[in-house]
């Protein structure tokens, strides 16, 4: 073995390494340090001695698991993750529902203006998430929405959307608009890469387009929907455009609606960087369980039907 | 739309590994000059509009004369620029000069991100009124700021219509309600005004006005009174008129209380001197058709007012040139020239006395064109602000206010329980980090 070694040139040796530098570096500085930074902040916390006015009365000090168990044991933020878990509810069904059958349809042969439709359907996605959450806003609320004034002159109910239950399913409107297409591309890509012998074996067997659809699409695409799901249970956990700009419109939206706001909260209203930090941990660590279980969950369901 | 999420996340994160050395390029204190003399550069954060032409007309005047430039960064406002500054000290880079609101000078101070400059500017006092002048000085021999705008809180009213429905304009709190009353049974589609949870800087005016002192001291220890019987009053009074539905219960700021200024939906607004300029925007249609009046009073022949907005210049402690820093504040805030040009510059309303019925005073805001007294009035309304008293972590308070009364305006519910909360909040943060506090 070490001869073999000895006998190659150290430049030879030295390069993959040398490749591997500036990406290392990069994710060094740019990612373990700000999150080890952050796991670091969050075992400290601020002292205070005296009234705190002069200079040097404020300390950092090591806080233990001071700022974990706080965080863990505030109710607002077990709370907003259960309304991020209802609201994540709503939205993950009914966007990959509207993708998948939107890339079907797209994909079925008797389609008209396929690249206008996908264009279409794709374009909310390129809308910044403050500018969409704030037209929706708009449209939500019935003095200025154009949608009231409709609802008014035919003497129709008019549902206070920024209220209650409503509140669900209008902030999960607005994720729905702008994700769908992103999704919806995803399937409709991985739908075009399925070789053209296999549908060609469907009709000669008398396969209508739906079985077609059902038995044949849908399964060979199942890796896609996987993905677009994992990419959805991130991207809920995460809410947190939507909530801070409809927050100002309404009472019925606290600052703490989902976790990430609780963070912000804690970091930018209250100044409490440790508290943010702690919880910004739990957050990570919550995604990162979720969404890799699911993944796991998928995978081994994959292998067993694979094996059959 | 999950990958632009976590490429936002990314690029936060590297957003602010970045912020230490972009902080670092920012920061101005690049020379370690320690003499005064010799020309001397200083970086300001304010987020007043204008203000960088009232500094011109300092670069070119009296700082020309003492070489001291300063040059303006704008900056988002209140609170969103306490966390910068003090993200900024942290680093030790925070810039030579802020502008902070009064109530976030006690915060600014404990973190030690303020300097005192009580031997340069303390002369200043006299230009002051004194409840304003103690707002910078948290009661210590130090001096933290020099006082720029204030904000005394007035009754602002749709002359026309309270003409219409027969209304008088309320001189006390009970007045005020009977008043609420009496248009909802005339026009029961239309409020007297509502009661909003988005802006904390209200209530906490409303609550001086009746006497409430939030923070005190007592030896070594804070003392929180923002549940004290002062607060409590001006809670239960309008928890009850949200209760019966005399007013209404939605936020300002929105496009719908723009809306409903502008038609005449809501004809009276509790606000602050500078209401005529979030008036002109939010109901243009209106304008000529409004009149300030004194906030009502809690007993009949008292004459007191409380605060809404209002802030301060200060001097950094990272400053390298804390007395140039401290000089042009004195200007900025006390030199006719400065102060004439701020009021017609940026639309501020001055600390400085004197300045209050200066040449830019004479005549009305626009929106006012038809009250020729607005700021004779206004002058006399400043004087009767009731002393604030504000505490370290004011920003808690505020934002569990929004939450909780937010929470009790839409619900309907008591109003003590959210002021409860709220004490409750404030308190803990206190004890979390390390402060005494009194019982």
């Amino acid at each position: 073995m070490s001869s073999t070694t000895r006998r190659r040139s150290y430049g030879v040796k030295g390069a993959p390494y040398a490749f591997l530098l500036p990406a290392t570096l990069l994710f060094a500085l740019f990612f373990a340090l700000p999150i080890g930074y952050a796991a670091y902040l969050s075992f400290r916390k601020v002292h205070v001695s005296g009234l705190g006015l002069g200079s040097g009365a404020r300390k950092e000090v090591w806080a233990g698991l001071e700022n974990y168990s706080d965080a863990l044991t505030d109710s607002e933020l077990l709370h907003g993750a259960l309304r991020v878990l209802g609201y994540g509810c709503i939205v993950v069904p009914v966007m990959l529902g509207l993708a998948l059958l939107f890339a079907l349809m797209l994909d079925s042969e008797r389609v008209r203006l396929a690249p206008f439709t996908r264009l279409a359907i794709f374009l909310p996605y390129a809308i910044p998430g403050v500018v969409a959450a704030l037209m929706w806003g708009f449209l939500y609320l019935p003095d200025v929405s154009p949608f009231y004034y409709v609802l008014e002159k035919l003497n129709l109910p008019q549902p206070n959307l920024l209220d209650g239950g409503p509140l669900y399913l209008a902030m999960a409107n607005i994720a729905v608009w702008g994700g769908t297409g992103f999704n919806m591309i995803v399937i409709y890509t991985s739908l075009k890469s399925i070789p053209a012998e296999v549908y060609e074996a469907a009709k000669l067997d008398g396969a209508t387009p739906l079985q077609i659809a059902l038995r044949i699409k849908i399964p060979m695409v199942a890796p896609s929907l996987v993905l677009t799901f994992f990419f959805s249970i991130i991207a809920t956990l995460q809410v947190f455009n939507e909530p801070t700009t409809l927050k100002p419109l309404t009472n019925s939206l606290p600052l703490t609606w989902s976790p990430l706001m609780t963070v912000y909260q804690d970091a930018f209203r209250k100044g409490d960087i440790y508290q943010a930090a702690a919880e910004a941990v739990i957050i990570a660590v919550a995604t990162l369980v979720l969404s890799f279980g699911f993944l796991r969950a998928a995978n081994r369901r994959q292998k067993q039907e694979a094996a059959r | 739309m999950p990958n632009t999420k976590r490429s936002r996340l990314v690029a936060c994160t590297i957003a602010v590994a970045l912020g230490a050395t972009a902080l670092a390029a920012c920061g101005s204190s690049d020379s370690d000059s320690k003499a005064e003399s010799g020309p001397v550069s200083l970086t300001y954060w304010t987020w007043t509009p204008g203000m960088d032409k009232v500094v011109d007309l300092w670069n070119k005047g009296p700082g020309k004369k003492d070489q001291i430039t300063v040059t303006v960064k704008k900056q988002a406002s209140g609170d969103t620029l306490v966390t910068k500054i003090l993200t900024a000290h942290k680093a030790k880079t925070a810039p030579d000069l802020v502008q902070a609101e009064y109530q976030a000078l006690p915060t600014l101070v404990s973190n030690d991100a303020l300097a005192d400059i009580s031997k340069q500017v303390g002369d200043a006092k006299s230009d002051f009124a004194e409840g304003v002048w103690q707002q910078t000085t948290l009661g210590t021999d130090a001096v933290y700021a020099v006082p720029q705008d204030i904000g005394p809180m007035m009754f602002y009213y749709r002359a026309d219509l309270f003409k219409k429905y027969g209304l008088k304009v309320p001189t006390t709190w009970d007045e005020f309600a009977e008043t609420a009353r009496a248009l909802k049974k005339k026009a029961p589609d239309k409020d007297l005004t509502t009661f909003s949870a988005n802006d904390s800087g209200l209530f906490a005016g409303l609550a001086q006005q009746a006497g409430a002192k939030w923070w005190t001291t007592s030896g070594d220890k804070w003392k929180v009174g923002i549940n004290d019987a002062a607060t409590k009053k001006v809670a239960d009074f309008w928890g009850g008129l949200v209760k019966e539905g005399a007013i209404d219960n939605q936020p300002m700021y929105t496009p719908s209380w723009n809306k409903a200024l502008n038609t005449g939906k809501q004809i009276a607004w509790v606000s602050a001197v500078w209401a005529p300029g979030t008036l002109t925007t939010a109901a243009p249609d209106t304008k000529g058709k409004w009149a300030m009046a004194p906030l009502p009073q809690w007993s009949a022949g008292e004459n007191v007012t409380g605060s809404w907005g209002g802030s301060s210049t200060a001097v950094t402690s990272d400053s390298a040139h804390k007395e140039a820093a401290a000089k042009f504040a004195a200007w900025l805030n006390t030199d006719g020239t400065a102060l004439q040009a701020l009021a017609k510059e940026s639309g501020i309303y001055p600390a400085a006395t004197n300045a209050q019925t200066s040449g830019a005073f004479a005549t009305p805001p626009a929106y006012f064109s038809n009250q020729s007294d607005f700021y004779t009035k206004a002058a006399e309304i400043a004087k009767t602000t009731a002393p604030s008293a504000w505490g370290p972590n004011v920003n808690v308070a505020y934002t569990t206010f929004n939450d909780a009364f937010g929470a009790a305006a839409k619900n309907k519910s008591d109003f003590t329980a959210a002021l409860d909360k709220m004490q409750d909040a404030t308190v803990a943060d206190l004890k979390k980090q390390g402060f005494e506090v009194a019982q």
